[in-house]
């Protein structure tokens, strides 16, 4: 008996307190991150935004979380039950197994395992099944139509980043993410990050990742003024902020993807002692919260693409030049004898 | 040890029992969504075997694109249900018989590893596994360098069934209304507006 706690369960529940540790924050950031969107445009179209639930508005995200589960959760009759319950259940927890491999600080890491990379790049390439699914199990012409957008949307743009994180691969040399961001250690500290070598992956890496979680300006599947709210339109109660978590989890999840790959992980901007006495999970979080910041702003600033338009930048712009990038590294580092062992 | 054991026969079932659910599935959206399930369970027994490269990218290609699309195109067509169980019992032979030739082949193969090991190794040399490379870097190597040609090969197959769906598809139909990306671009407020003064209850 001795034996089996000590082989089974007691990984089991380590590895299960280890899960909760990272959830647990993940949600609170997940709350917060709605009420950080709402007061960051509301400065930027001068207005106040949410400030009568608690001080200044901090409370909101709690009572907007305890009425969306007060709510009843209405199946419409022609609808697929099992599937569109299933659903908004996929899009959340797609968007929370991905964790798994994020390294938040210096051997901070759930599974720290050999593709990492490839792992993010699978389970995002599947968050595309809550909403496809979503879409058809409405039995529905609006979240129908939302949902086939999103199908063509996300598979568009998931080639390039594939492209990009196989540049990213080529300069680190591994596809374990703590590897990666080891990869971008150096004396000059910020310069030594990979998205000063690699600027113009870098953006297109961003303007994908805008893309592949829906974000404006690519926010087709959900665009209001055409779709009504595109495939979560049949949707109410915990099924509706369960889709609503899961899309904002992954924004904070492709932003720390970002982090890992282009700006260092949890590496401090300079080799100073002031920085690096901060935590390093410090960093990572301030890193990610300026690539949300600018997930807001672009929402604030920028107007919708059309959909052609849309098509042609995943399939015309983005697609052949990730693709020559990649081939331009491979023969640089090839060239100049840099390729990492 | 016992852990993985029980995850094989776990993974091993699921696979069979979805694999199963895919073609008798009535809904055909079901099927693709169970076929996405016997991938995901495929994947799973890689990961078993210590192939995480190729467990990811089972996962990135079919179920992350190629199940996408097939989804995609199952939910577009409007399909006859009944109609489609129609043909089912004039395709039971032949269907049955692929079938049977598969078995049979698989019988073969694995009666030969269990038979006699050795006789399997003088027809594939494996390349030696250098256990302290990952994976991918260990794939990297046999089909990069011990391949490359077979491998090129491999890609100029998939280029030209791209070129021919392509052309298969494309066909230029007249009065199609496109835009001009660059001319677009280019354009200029000076040259496609005009601001003039209106007089209250004159018009322009």
């Amino acid at each position: 008996m001795a034996e089996f706690w000590d082989i089974y369960l007691l990984p089991a529940l380590i590895i299960v307190g280890q899960i909760l540790l990272i959830v647990v924050p993940l949600l609170v950031a997940v709350a917060y991150l709605t009420l950080y969107e709402r007061k960051v445009m509301a400065v930027m179209q001068l207005r106040k935004g949410p400030n009568v639930v608690g001080p200044f508005g901090l409370l909101q995200p709690l009572a907007d979380g305890a009425k969306l589960f007060f709510k009843e959760t209405v199946v419409p009759t022609g609808a697929n039950k099992i599937l569109f319950l299933l659903a908004p259940m996929v899009t959340f927890i797609l968007s929370l197994i991905a964790w798994a491999v994020i390294p938040f600080d210096e051997g901070w890491v759930l599974a720290d395992i050999n593709v990492g990379g490839l792992y993010l790049f699978a389970i995002s390439s599947l968050g595309v099944y809550g909403i496809i699914v979503a879409g058809w199990a409405s039995n529905s012409r609006y979240p129908f139509l939302g949902a086939l957008r999103s199908a063509a949307q996300m598979v568009s743009y998931e080639v390039s980043i594939g492209f990009v994180i196989v540049t990213v691969l080529l300069c680190a040399g591994t596809l374990n993410l703590s590897g990666i961001v080891e990869s971008q250690k150096g004396d000059l500290g910020l310069l030594n990050w990979w998205f000063i070598p690699l600027f113009p992956m870098f953006i297109i890496f961003f303007i994908s990742i805008l893309a592949e979680t829906n974000r404006h300006p690519f926010d087709l599947p959900e665009a209001e003024a055409e779709l009504v709210a595109g495939y979560q339109t049949e949707y109410s109660s915990m099924a509706f902020a369960l889709f609503f978590l899961g899309e904002y989890a992954n924004m904070i999840l492709m932003s720390g993807i970002c982090t890992v790959l282009f700006l260092g992980g949890w590496l401090p901007p300079a080799d100073w002692a002031i920085f690096t006495w901060i935590p390093g999970i410090i960093w990572f979080g301030i890193k990610i919260a300026i690539l949300l910041f600018v997930f807001i702003w672009v929402r604030a600033t920028l107007p919708r693409y059309r959909y052609d338009q849309l098509m042609r930048l995943g399939w015309k712009v983005f697609l052949p030049f990730s693709l020559l990038w990649v081939v331009l590294t491979a023969g640089f580092l090839v060239y100049f004898d840099m390729v990492p062992a | 040890m016992i852990i993985s054991t029980i995850a094989f026969y776990l993974f091993a079932a699921m696979t069979i029992a979805s694999a199963f659910m895919v073609i008798s599935a009535k809904n055909p959206v079901h099927s693709v969504l169970y076929l996405i399930l016997a991938f995901f369970n495929s994947a799973a027994l890689f990961v078993l075997l210590g192939a995480e490269f190729i467990a990811m990218i089972l996962v990135v290609v079919y179920v992350g694109a190629v199940a996408v699309l097939f989804l995609f195109v199952v939910m577009m067509l409007d399909i006859n249900f009944a109609e489609l169980r129609q043909g089912f019992l004039q395709y039971l032979p032949i269907g049955g018989l692929i079938g049977v030739i598969l078995l049979i082949e698989l019988i073969l193969v694995v009666s030969g590893w269990a038979l006699s090991p050795e006789a399997i190794q003088v027809g594939s040399q494996v390349a030696p596994v250098v256990s302290d490379l990952t994976n991918t870097e260990q794939l990297g190597h046999v089909i990069y360098t011990d391949y490359a040609y077979l491998f090129q090969i491999a890609g100029m197959i998939l280029l030209v069934a791209m070129i021919g769906a392509i052309v298969l598809t494309n066909r230029s139909r007249p009065g199609v209304r496109k835009q001009n990306i660059a001319r677009q671009v280019y354009r200029r407020p000076e040259e496609s507006m005009a601001v003039r003064k209106v007089e209250p209850g004159q018009g322009v």
